[in-house]
C-alpha cells in the first residue's frame, strides 16, 4: 500500500463481514491513557467504518456539554462506562481492508479489568499493544506483554503512541523499543512482530503514513495489520479430540452411541483404529456422523463432531483421543506457567480445580518454583503462594492422571483453567510432564493394554449381561478396623443382587503367587504389581472385585490405579479417628453397620454407574 | 473450513458445554431468525434431536404466524416446547395496547417500556425460576397443558449476538446472572479459552450465549445455506416492507425494503442500505440505553 492509501477503500458497516472472506480477531490492549481507544476510534474514522454522522453526534454532544472531544466517547456504548470513565470490558469493532475482515477487540487497560483483557485476549489471532511515547513502558505494558504470550498470541504489533509529546524523536522510539523487547526476552514472551511510532490523535502512521516521520521506514499500522498471518492450519498435527460427551438418544429411538467432541488437531477416518488416554482403550472409527450435512468418511481440525465406534468401549468426558502413535503426555503432574487473578491466593494443601480441554479434575500445587510481578522488570517475589495478578512456574499435581500435551505440541491441550470456588480464578499453559511416581507401571500398563490380546467377548457384551460393569472396591485402613467384615459382606450382597462378586484377598495373592518372594522392604512395589495384575484380569472377566488387604496401604492405591486405567477403582477409607482422605470416594468409621455400609457403598457405585439404577 | 463452518462449529461446542454442565438446562426461542438459527445449531449439536426445553414467553402480542410457526416446527422437531406469560397483567389489561386509549398522565397509562417490563421481563424472570406456572405441549395433541415441572432452570441459552447493540458487545459466552438475575456487567469471571463459567452459586444462575461471534449477515447467509424455514413476516409480501426483527404487533414497525426472499435479504445486507439503521430501529420500545437496562434487569 502507497502513503495515498484512500481511506475510502474500506467501507464498512458494523457486521457485514460475509462468509467467503478472511476474518481476524486483534485484540488491542496497553496500559490505561496510554491511547487504546483513540487507536480505535480513529483507525474506523479513517477507514470510513462508522456509520454516517456518528463522528459529528459524539463531536456535537460534547461541544453542547462543554467537553474536549475524546475518541474513546465514541466507543463507549455503555452507559456505565461513562459513568466511570474508563473502557471497563472487551467490546468489538469492525473494519475491512481490501485483504480481509478485521473485528477488533477493544480490551481495557485498567488493572481491574485484567479479566476482561484476557477474555478479550483469548479470542484474538493478533494483539496490537500501545505504549504512550511520554510515559514510556509502564505495569501494564508489561503485564499484557507477558499475558498475550502466555494465551499463545505470537503476533504483537507495538504502537508507540504519541509521538506527538516527544518531537517525534527518533531516539526516544529506539529507547522505548530497546527496553521493551529486552524485558519480554527476560520473561521469555514473543517478541513482538513489529514496533510503529504513532500519533494516534493526529492519525500519523495509523491509516495514512506520517511526513513528519521521515526517519521510520516501516509498515504504517494499517500496513502491518495485513501483514498478520492467519494460524497454519492444524490438520498435519498429530490427532486430538477430547471426548466432550457420549450420547445415546435411545428415547427418541436413536440407537447410534456417538462419541462427541472437537478435533482440536489432526484428522481422523472412518477405519482408523484410535486410542482414548488415559485409559488405554482402544477402537476402531466406524463412521462419522453429523446433521443435515452429507456423510463424510474423513473428518480434520475445527470440527465438532461425532463418531461412532466398531467395537462399544465405556469411555468418558476428559479422555483425550489419538492415533496409537503420536500419543499425548500421560501424568499427574506437569510443569506449567500460569497466571492468577482470584481475589484469594493460590496456595499450596488445597485442592482446586483444573480443567484442561474437557477434563476436570482436584489439583494442587506440588511444588512453586517462582512467582514473578509481570508489572516489573527482574522481579522474583520470595513467596509460597501466588496472588492476585501474580504469574507464576510451578508444578501442579492431579488426583488422577490426565492426558495432555505441552504447549508447544498441542495448543489446545496444552492450557488450563484452575477454578476456585464457582469461578474461574487463574489460567495458564503447560511446558511438559512431569515424572511422578507411578510413571513406570502406567507404561506397563500402556504396553498391556495396546497388546492385549482379546477374547470373542468384548466388554461391553460382558456388562450387558451382567447388569453392571467391572469395578475394583478397596478397603483400606489400619488392621482390625473391619476391612474384611464389610468385603465379605459386600461380596455376598452383590452377589445375592445377582451381580458377579468376587473377594479378593491380599493374603491369597501372598501365598500362592507371591511366594517366591522374599520378604524385602524393596519387594513392596513388586507385591503391589503383582496384586493390581491378578485383579485386572478379574475385573476384565467382567467382576466387581472387593480387595482387603493389609499389604496394600493408602499410599499403594495410586500404584493400582495406575495399572488399572481402564476400570473404575473405588477406594473406602475405614478410620476410627475420622481422618480425611481425600483420594477416597467414601469414608467409614468401621461403627456402620454392615447393612448401613453396603447401602453406602452401593449409592457410590450407582453414582459412578458401574451398577445400573 | 470458512467462517460459516467455524461460526457453526463454536457454537455446537457451545451448546454442547451447556449441556454437559446445567441439568436444568433450557433455550429461549423468541421465533426470530437467531433463535431459529439456534434451535438449528442445536439439532446439529445433538445430531437432529434437542435435549431441553424450549422457553417462549408470550406476550399475546406476537403476531398470529409467529405462534403457529412456533407450535409448526415443535411438532415437527418433537420439541419440549416450553410457554411462559405475565396472566395477572393480561387479565388486569395493564398493558401498553390496552391503555392507549387513556389521556397522557393518566395513573393507569402503561408505556411502551413499562409494557415491555411486564409481558417480558417478569415473565421471563418468573417463568424461568419457575415461581409462575408454565405450559407444556403435549406432543400427542399438539395442545398446551400445565406443566408439571416448576424447577428454576440454572442454564438459559440465549440467541444475542455482539453486533446487535452495544451492551451485547460486552456478554461472554457463559455469563452469570444473580440472584436478582442481575448482571454485574463489571464483576464478570475471566473467560480464557474455551475453558467457560459452568460452575455457579445455589440461587444464581448462568446465560449461555452460542451465537455471540455471529453478524446479521452471518444468520442469514446460514439460513441460506441450511435451508432453514423461516417466518414470512421477514421478507416483502407486497407492500414494499418487511420486519428486520420481530416483536409485539403494536410496537413493530416495519422497514421499508422490497427484499422478497433470503437471498434478497442477503444482497440487500451487503449493499450497505441498511448500513445506519440499527437492526432493532424498528421496534419502538428501545429507546436510549433501554435494552441495556432491560438486560441488566434479566430481559434477554
Ligand atoms: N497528544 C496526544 N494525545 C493522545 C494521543 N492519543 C491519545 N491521546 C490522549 O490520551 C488520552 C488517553 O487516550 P485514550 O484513547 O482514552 O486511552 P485508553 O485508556 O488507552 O483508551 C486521551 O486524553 C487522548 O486524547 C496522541 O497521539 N497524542
Amino acid at each position: 500500500m502507497t502513503t495515498e492509501t484512500s481511506a475510502k477503500k474500506f467501507i464498512m458497516g458494523a457486521g457485514d463481514t460475509a462468509a467467503g472472506r478472511e476474518q481476524m480477531n486483534v485484540v488491542i490492549v496497553g496500559h490505561v491513557d496510554h491511547g487504546k481507544s483513540t487507536v480505535v476510534g480513529r483507525l474506523l474514522a479513517d477507514t470510513g467504518s462508522l456509520p454516517d454522522g456518528k463522528l459529528d453526534a459524539v463531536r456535537k454532544e460534547c461541544q453542547r456539554t462543554g467537553k474536549p472531544f475524546e475518541w474513546a466517547f465514541l466507543l463507549d456504548a455503555l452507559t456505565d462506562e461513562q459513568d466511570q470513565g474508563i473502557t471497563i470490558d472487551t467490546a468489538r469493532s469492525f473494519f475491512k481492508t481490501p485483504k480481509r475482515d478485521y473485528i477488533i477487540i477493544d480490551a481495557p487497560g485498567h488493572i481491574e479489568f485484567l479479566k476482561n483483557m484476557i477474555s478479550g485476549a483469548a479470542r484474538a489471532e493478533a494483539a496490537a499493544l500501545i505504549i504512550d511515547a511520554k510515559e514510556g513502558v509502564r505495569e501494564n505494558s508489561r503485564r499484557h506483554g507477558y499475558i498475550l504470550s502466555m494465551l499463545g498470541i505470537r503476533q504483537i504489533v507495538v504502537c508507540v503512541n504519541k509521538m506527538d509529546l516527544v518531537d517525534r524523536s527518533e531516539t526516544h522510539f529506539n529507547a522505548i523499543e530497546k527496553e521493551f523487547r529486552a524485558f519480554l526476552a527476560e520473561i521469555g514472551a514473543a517478541s513482538p512482530t513489529h514496533f510503529i511510532p504513532i500519533s494516534a490523535m493526529n492519525g500519523e502512521n495509523l491509516a495514512t503514513r506520517s511526513d513528519k516521520m521521515p526517519w521510520y521506514k516501516g509498515p504504517t499500522f494499517l500496513e502491518s495489520f495485513d501483514g498478520l498471518q492467519k494460524a497454519p492450519s492444524k490438520i498435519d498435527r498429530p490427532l486430538r479430540m477430547p471426548v466432550q460427551a457420549v450420547y445415546k438418544f435411545a428415547s427418541q429411538g436413536d440407537d447410534r452411541r456417538i462419541v462427541a467432541g472437537r478435533i482440536e488437531s489432526g484428522k481422523v477416518k472412518v477405519g482408523d483404529k484410535v486410542t482414548f488416554l488415559p485409559s488405554n482403550k482402544t477402537s476402531t472409527v466406524k463412521s462419522i456422523e453429523a446433521f443435515n450435512a452429507e456423510a463424510k468418511a474423513e473428518i480434520g481440525a475445527g470440527w465438532s463432531t461425532g463418531l461412532t465406534l466398531t467395537e462399544e468401549i465405556y469411555i468418558t468426558r476428559g479422555e483425550l483421543m489419538s492415533h496409537e502413535a503420536n500419543a499425548p503426555l500421560v501424568s499427574t503432574r506437569f510443569r506449567a506457567n500460569m497466571i492468577w487473578l482470584g481475589k484469594k491466593p493460590f496456595v499450596p494443601g488445597r485442592d482446586y480445580k483444573l480443567k484442561i480441554h474437557t477434563q476436570s479434575q482436584p489439583v494442587r500445587i506440588h511444588k512453586i518454583n517462582k512467582v514473578i510481578d509481570a508489572s516489573e522488570a527482574g522481579s522474583v517475589l520470595n513467596k509460597d503462594h501466588v496472588g492476585r495478578h501474580d504469574v507464576a512456574d510451578l508444578i501442579l499435581e492431579t488426583r488422577q492422571p490426565i492426558a495432555f500435551d505441552a504447549i508447544a505440541e498441542g495448543e489446545s491441550t496444552g492450557r488450563f483453567v484452575i477454578v476456585d470456588g464457582y469461578d474461574i480464578a487463574g489460567g495458564g499453559i503447560i511446558n511438559g510432564a512431569e515424572k511422578d511416581d507411578q510413571e513406570d507401571l502406567r507404561a506397563e500398563a500402556r504396553v498391556r493394554d495396546f497388546n492385549w490380546i482379546r477374547g470373542g467377548v468384548n466388554r461391553e457384551q460382558r456388562a450387558v449381561r451382567l447388569g453392571h460393569r467391572a469395578a475394583l472396591v478397596m478397603f483400606l485402613g489400619k488392621s482390625g478396623v473391619g476391612k474384611h467384615r464389610y468385603a465379605r459382606a459386600l461380596e455376598k450382597s452383590l452377589f445375592d443382587r445377582s451381580m458377579s462378586s468376587y473377594m479378593l484377598d491380599g493374603t491369597n495373592v501372598l501365598l500362592g503367587l507371591d511366594a517366591d518372594l522374599v520378604w524385602l522392604e524393596s519387594t513392596q512395589h513388586e507385591l503391589v504389581r503383582r496384586f493390581a495384575e491378578v485383579a485386572h484380569i478379574l475385573l476384565d472377566a467382567g467382576t466387581i472385585v472387593v480387595s482387603t488387604t493389609n499389604a496394600i496401604g493408602l499410599g499403594d492405591v495410586a500404584a493400582v490405579q495406575a495399572l488399572i486405567p481402564d476400570f473404575e477403582v473405588v477406594p473406602v477409607l475405614i478410620d476410627p479417628t475420622g481422618a480425611v482422605c481425600d483420594a477416597c470416594d467414601l469414608r467409614l468409621s468401621g461403627k456402620e453397620s454392615e447393612e448401613e455400609a453396603i447401602a453406602k457403598i452401593t449409592a457410590v457405585l450407582k453414582q459412578r454407574q458401574i451398577t445400573n439404577p | 473450513m470458512d467462517t460459516l463452518d467455524q461460526l457453526e462449529q463454536q457454537s455446537v461446542y457451545i451448546l454442547r458445554e451447556a449441556f454437559r454442565h446445567f441439568e436444568r438446562l433450557c433455550m429461549l426461542w423468541s421465533i426470530g431468525k437467531d433463535s431459529t438459527v439456534l434451535l438449528w445449531l442445536a439439532r446439529k449439536a445433538f445430531f437432529g434431536h434437542v435435549p431441553f426445553p424450549l422457553v417462549h414467553i408470550d406476550t399475546s402480542y406476537k403476531l398470529p404466524e409467529m405462534i403457529q410457526y412456533r407450535d409448526r416446527l415443535a411438532l415437527e422437531y418433537k420439541l419440549t416446547m416450553v410457554v411462559g406469560q405475565n396472566v395477572d397483567i393480561l387479565k388486569q389489561q395493564k398493558t401498553f395496547p390496552a391503555t392507549q386509549h387513556l389521556p397522557d398522565g393518566h395513573p393507569d397509562k402503561v408505556s411502551r417500556q413499562e409494557c415491555c417490563g411486564f409481558l417480558k421481563k417478569d415473565a421471563l424472570t418468573n417463568t424461568l425460576n419457575g415461581t409462575w406456572p408454565r405450559q407444556r405441549m403435549n406432543l400427542k395433541t399438539g395442545k398446551y397443558e400445565l406443566d408439571a415441572d416448576r424447577e428454576p432452570y440454572h442454564g438459559v441459552i440465549v440467541g444475542a449476538r455482539a453486533d446487535e447493540e452495544g451492551s451485547r458487545s460486552k456478554e461472554r459466552y457463559f455469563s452469570p446472572r444473580d440472584k436478582n438475575n442481575l448482571w454485574d456487567v463489571g464483576e464478570q469471571p475471566p473467560e480464557f479459552w474455551n475453558q467457560f463459567k459452568t460452575d455457579f452459586a445455589p440461587g444464581t444462575h448462568v446465560r449461555i450465549h452460542p451465537l455471540l461471534d455471529w453478524t446479521e449477515l452471518h444468520i442469514w447467509e446460514y439460513i441460506k445455506r441450511e435451508k432453514i424455514p423461516t417466518v414470512s413476516l421477514y421478507y416483502d409480501q407486497g407492500p414494499g416492507t418487511r420486519y428486520r426483527s420481530l416483536g409485539c404487533g403494536p410496537c413493530q414497525a416495519a422497514i421499508a425494503s422490497t427484499a422478497k426472499n433470503v437471498e434478497e435479504i442477503i444482497d440487500e445486507l451487503k449493499s450497505g442500505k441498511l448500513k445506519n439503521i440499527a437492526e432493532r430501529s424498528g421496534r419502538l420500545q428501545d429507546g436510549k440505553h433501554g435494552l441495556e437496562e432491560l438486560r441488566r434487569e434479566g430481559y434477554m
